[in-house]
């Protein structure tokens, strides 16, 4: 057993936390975010994105949970969460024949109104109906939908469930007010677009299930990595601010605060990791320890973000602070499929029976 | 990264499951800290040193088998799977030997180490006093030089297993000349001497564990102390470094046991006749009980790598301490709250013969004993997030 990453994970990481560094720090994603705008991204960094490699297939998943852990980081408001969580196992090659893939921005478009928003929830009959080749209806609460070049929708046809790839050239999109502006929320609409079935209709289930605990992986990877992010602001300002002629950091009330908000994060660490090996290798255990990750790590990052808030006193409660926008990002990513009732209820149902 | 077993760690799991499986004794595992049949519980220690299963991450010539501490975790995870009893020399394997194999001469090693191991001699470790716990350099128990003797005299308190001990770590003033943490030096004190008087000290379980042992001119030999004159300090930040770190397997698989005593107890009906397995309440605050054991079961796993690298526990293995105590505290508490006025009983009138009642008292001494939270944080805060020292 070996519980390190890899030097190649390792270089990854690094590499990719250097390339952050230099060409989107938060402090200039932070007007695009803002400044509202069409995009509020910069579609120029998707090209060196895919230069670096993150969209080759060679990827595995715990490559990608490292990834996605140093742009939540920095809340890089480009769609490489969303293209990851939405690209189904197996189809790379389907979707190769559809436009430069190694480009491919997408999102995953499942929820509709007056149903549960997890992605199972989605295997129950909605409004959204494919009928020859198109598809026509509409999801809700799509992530980043105005950054992607195309949509995996689950939706239904005569047979059960389909999903289906859709160009975005066929989408309307009706971009919500977000409180997380890197990650905005969008209404898509379809009229009779064009829609290329990605799988069989017997396998959409099965499939469904594995996106959903990878999107859970991925979800708790990066809620890590805003977590940190949010710890290291608390950290140096408890540092560096002075108050009755100490560091604030001295005094145990707020270094108590800063230790249990970052073993709460090395303890979701952990259950990230686990979760990560339990998908690559198909273990038995792998859908409660997705849900496990998941709970653990946004909740660590929420916590953290409020701890840091907290620390930073009236600095933290403003707009011009950045710990809010951790703090949103980490608030998304907890509601994100499925939230802590509906993890534990899963959980629960895992390990406990339920007598007599 | 790899969670799977080599082929190696696989076979030595399976041999132990099916060692376990033929030679466990019946009845439940002792109370880690109560071992109510002293006699037992040497006999068990002893079967379990006799397969080769005490003492794994020690070295061969001293009757170990040298193996990684990955070894060691397994052990404990099959340990908590089995819900088997632990080794009575507990304080001895975790904090005593590995103090002693880090500082002790050639012929220390060989005197101590096997008898430890086969549960012979029973060690138990005096550190804490009146006025001194938290502030372990703090330590006013004095030991004067007298030709080739010490002469020991003072107190200490909350020693466990001080009742059923053949030896002690002890923590002594040497010198008060000199700055607190310069006079300090680490005796190993023969318990039968004469002039050490052990008294019980009763916990608010009911149970005597932990105890007073009293100093009233006792000698012993000059050489039987670890490194010289004045490394006591450093010697016992040693066993610090081993209590908060390996013992943190250990902990990891208590919790894990409790954790499947506790899905059992929930499927059962209550004395008052609703099935709390049935509750979503309480069905939720299972599944985050499950979710604690097993990220502090993996983080102790990723513990390991810089255990295998170092040899010493890091202060990162302060968080699985905490985390432990926390989990352990809100587990035994639900389990107790569950019984409604029944968790009222003790004993044989209570559901489950008060176990739960039990642990969960005892489980407030989890966060104080082996270092206080409020010290592990403070520790953590200083050598992990570099903040300012608070004192």
């Amino acid at each position: 057993m070996d519980f390190t990453l890899s030097e190649e994970q390792e270089l990854l990481r690094k590499s990719a936390a250097e390339f952050l560094a230099k060409r989107a720090p938060i402090e200039r994603s932070i007007p695009l975010i803002d400044g509202g705008g069409a995009a509020g991204w910069d579609p120029d960094i998707w090209r060196e994105i895919a230069a670096l490699g993150w969209l080759d297939d060679e990827l595995d998943l715990l490559d990608q949970a490292v990834l996605v852990e140093e742009c939540g980081a920095v809340l890089l408001p480009a769609p490489l969460f969303s293209t990851f969580v939405a690209t189904p196992p197996g189809v790379e090659s389907l979707l190769r024949q559809h436009g430069a893939v190694r480009e491919r921005r997408l999102t995953l478009a499942w929820a509709e109104k007056g149903r549960g928003f997890g992605l199972t929830d989605a295997l129950s009959a909605g409004l959204t109906v494919v009928t020859d080749a198109t598809i026509t209806g509409g999801k809700t609460l799509v992530v980043d939908a105005a950054k992607v070049s195309g949509f995996v929708i689950v939706a239904h046809d005569h047979d059960g469930p389909q999903m289906v790839y859709v160009d975005a050239s066929d989408v309307r999109v009706y971009p919500h007010s977000t409180l997380d502006g890197s990650r905005p929320l969008a209404d898509i609409e379809l009229v009779a677009a064009s829609a290329l079935p990605l799988i069989p209709s017997a396998d959409v289930a099965g499939v469904v299930a594995i996106m959903e605990q990878r999107a859970c992986a991925l979800a708790a990877a990066e809620a890590l990595g805003v977590g940190r992010s949010a710890l290291d602001l608390g950290l140096t300002h408890a540092r560096e601010r002075t108050q009755f002629g100490k560091p604030i950091g001295a005094y145990q009330a707020v270094s108590h605060r800063l230790v249990d908000a970052y073993a709460e994060l090395e303890l979701a660490r952990s259950l990230t990791y686990w979760a990560v090996h339990c998908l690559q290798a198909v273990d038995d255990d792998r859908a409660t320890a997705c849900a496990a990750a998941k709970v653990a790590a946004t909740a660590a990052a929420v916590h953290t973000c409020e701890v840091t808030i907290q620390i930073t006193g009236g600095l933290g409660m403003t707009w011009d602070h950045t710990a809010h926008r951790l703090y949103k990002r980490a608030m998304a990513l907890q509601s994100y499929l499925a939230g802590e009732r509906r993890l534990y209820q899963d959980i629960a149902d895992a390990v406990l029976p339920r007598g007599v | 990264m790899e969670f799977r077993d080599t082929v190696a760690e696989a076979a030595f799991r399976s041999s132990l499951r099916a060692w376990f499986r033929s030679n466990r004794s019946n009845g439940e595992a002792w109370d880690l800290n109560v071992p109510a049949d002293v006699v037992a519980a040497r006999a068990w220690s002893r079967s379990l040193h006799d397969a080769g299963y005490a003492g794994l991450t020690w070295p061969v010539e001293y009757g170990g088998r040298g193996l990684d501490p990955t070894y060691q975790a397994i052990f404990y995870d099959e340990m908590a799977a089995d819900r088997a009893p632990i080794h009575v020399g507990v304080i001895g394997l975790n904090m005593a030997g590995p103090t002693i194999i880090a500082w002790g001469t050639a012929e220390q090693k060989h005197r101590f180490l096997a008898p430890l191991l086969a549960a012979e001699e029973i060690w138990c470790q005096g550190f804490s006093e009146p006025g001194s716990g938290s502030d372990l350099a703090g330590a006013t128990t004095r030991a004067v030089l007298d030709g080739d003797h010490w002469v020991i005299n003072g107190q200490k308190v909350w020693s466990s297993h001080a009742h059923i001990a053949d030896w002690c770590i002890l923590l002594v003033r040497t010198d008060t000349t000199v700055p607190k943490h310069e006079g300090l030096t680490f005796l190993l004190v023969d318990m039968h001497s004469a002039g050490i008087e052990v008294r019980p000290l009763r916990q608010l379980t009911g149970e005597p564990e932990f105890n007073e042992i009293f100093f009233t001119d006792v000698r012993i030999p000059r050489e039987s102390m670890l490194g010289r004159p004045g490394d006591g300090w450093n010697v016992a930040m040693t066993t610090l470094m081993h209590e908060r770190g390996t013992l943190g397997f250990l902990f990891a698989a208590e919790l894990q046991s409790n954790l499947s005593r506790l899905v059992e107890f929930v499927a059962v009906p209550a004395a008052d006749g609703s099935t709390p397995a049935a509750d979503p309440t309480v069905r939720a605050e299972v599944a985050r009980e499950w979710v604690a054991v097993q990220a502090l079961k993996f983080t102790n796993y990723r513990s390991l790598s810089r255990l295998l690298e170092t040899g010493i526990p890091g202060p990162e293995s302060s968080i699985s301490k905490i985390a432990w105590a926390e989990s352990n505290q809100r587990m035994t508490t639900l389990a107790t709250r569950l019984q409604g006025m029944a968790g009222g009983l003790s004993g044989e009138s209570a559901p489950w013969n008060g176990f739960w009642q039990q642990q969960q008292l005892r489980s407030r001494g989890n966060s104080i004993e082996g270092g206080t939270s409020e010290i592990l944080r403070n520790i953590v805060a200083e050598r992990v997030l570099n903040l300012p020292r608070a004192r």
